[in-house]
């Protein structure tokens, strides 16, 4: 039970349903659902251990207290996505209290776009490296970009919210997170590219 | 002809296929007379994919059980009966 997160095929709305009238194990049921996903999220906007695991609280804290506001018009997971996001926002800006508020740094005119390195791929590195390589890998990359680039990144690109979903939860404009979505994803594939490329031949043997 | 600076910014649309058929042929065009664009486009992809196809860690026991403690706690304090109003 506890190797699928995502299961498909469940009834999620009697689930909540259940645990809105009241029901203390359906809603566990919901967090063990979950929490995985709400703690690797918390890890990777906080980048702290122990923040991760306020947030992990907090949300699902929240989450209990708050069900009633949950209407169900969205998806249960997006609905706990924004409070978990806003939770580690919180610790992200408290962290950051001496310096300027991440989310709203400015972002730079876009030169940067123009990715540096280019490289084909060796193969596909999920062959190549173990399931823990390649997630320390991963998360490297991650770590290394912008809490304003990194958070939309994560909720668009790892948790799989949309476009919209993912302004709404960070409190963005459509804009913004476009241009921060792009800036994060070309970085990252920068940041792969320099493990990942084919070594020990030129770039463009390929050609 | 697009420049590549102009393809690079709609990548994501393009990666996402949220394009209209136009822009996305032309687009398509370029990346398949741009060697660097393809590589971008196609490494992009391949790291939009990595990440997607990386699975939740489960929580830590220590870490899980004190979630688990601290939800008994507030459902103990709240009731059972969280919507009778009591």
């Amino acid at each position: 039970m506890s190797t699928s997160t995502i299961a498909s095929g469940f009834d999620e709305a009697a689930l909540v349903a259940r645990a809105k009238a009241g029901d203390a194990a359906a809603f566990s049921e919901l967090v063990q659902r979950y929490d995985r996903r709400v703690f690797r999220m918390a890890k990777q906007i906080t980048q702290n251990d122990d923040d991760a695991e306020d947030v992990l609280q907090e949300t699902f804290l929240k989450a209990y207290t708050h069900l009633d506001d949950f209407q169900g018009n969205s998806k249960f997971y997006t609905w706990l996505v924004r409070i978990a996001v806003n939770e580690a926002l919180m610790k992200l800006r408290k962290r950051r209290s001496d310096r300027t508020v991440p989310l709203d740094e400015p972002i730079d005119t876009g030169e940067d776009e123009v990715a540096r390195e280019i490289a084909v791929w060796d193969q596909n590195p999920e062959e190549t490296y173990s399931r823990e390589e390649l997630a320390r890998i991963l998360d490297e990359a991650i770590q290394s970009l912008k809490p304003a680039y990194r958070t939309v990144f994560v909720l668009r690109d790892i948790e799989e919210l949309s476009i919209e979903e993912t302004a709404e939860a960070l409190g963005l404009s459509i804009s913004a997170v476009k241009s921060r979505l792009l800036r994060a994803r070309l970085q990252l594939r920068d940041k792969l590219t320099r493990q990942f490329k084919r070594k020990g031949d030129d770039a463009f043997a390929y050609l | 002809m697009l420049t590549c600076k102009q393809f690079l910014h709609e990548l994501n649309e393009y990666l996402d296929e949220t394009l209209d058929p136009q822009t996305r042929a032309e687009l398509q065009k370029h990346v398949n007379e741009c060697p660097n664009c393809w590589v971008v486009c196609d490494t992009t992809q391949k790291t939009l994919k990595v990440y997607k196809g990386m699975e939740a860690m489960a929580v830590p026991a220590d870490i899980e059980s004190r979630l688990m403690a601290a939800l008994a706690k507030k459902i103990k304090d709240k009731g059972p009966g969280r919507c009778s109003g009591a």
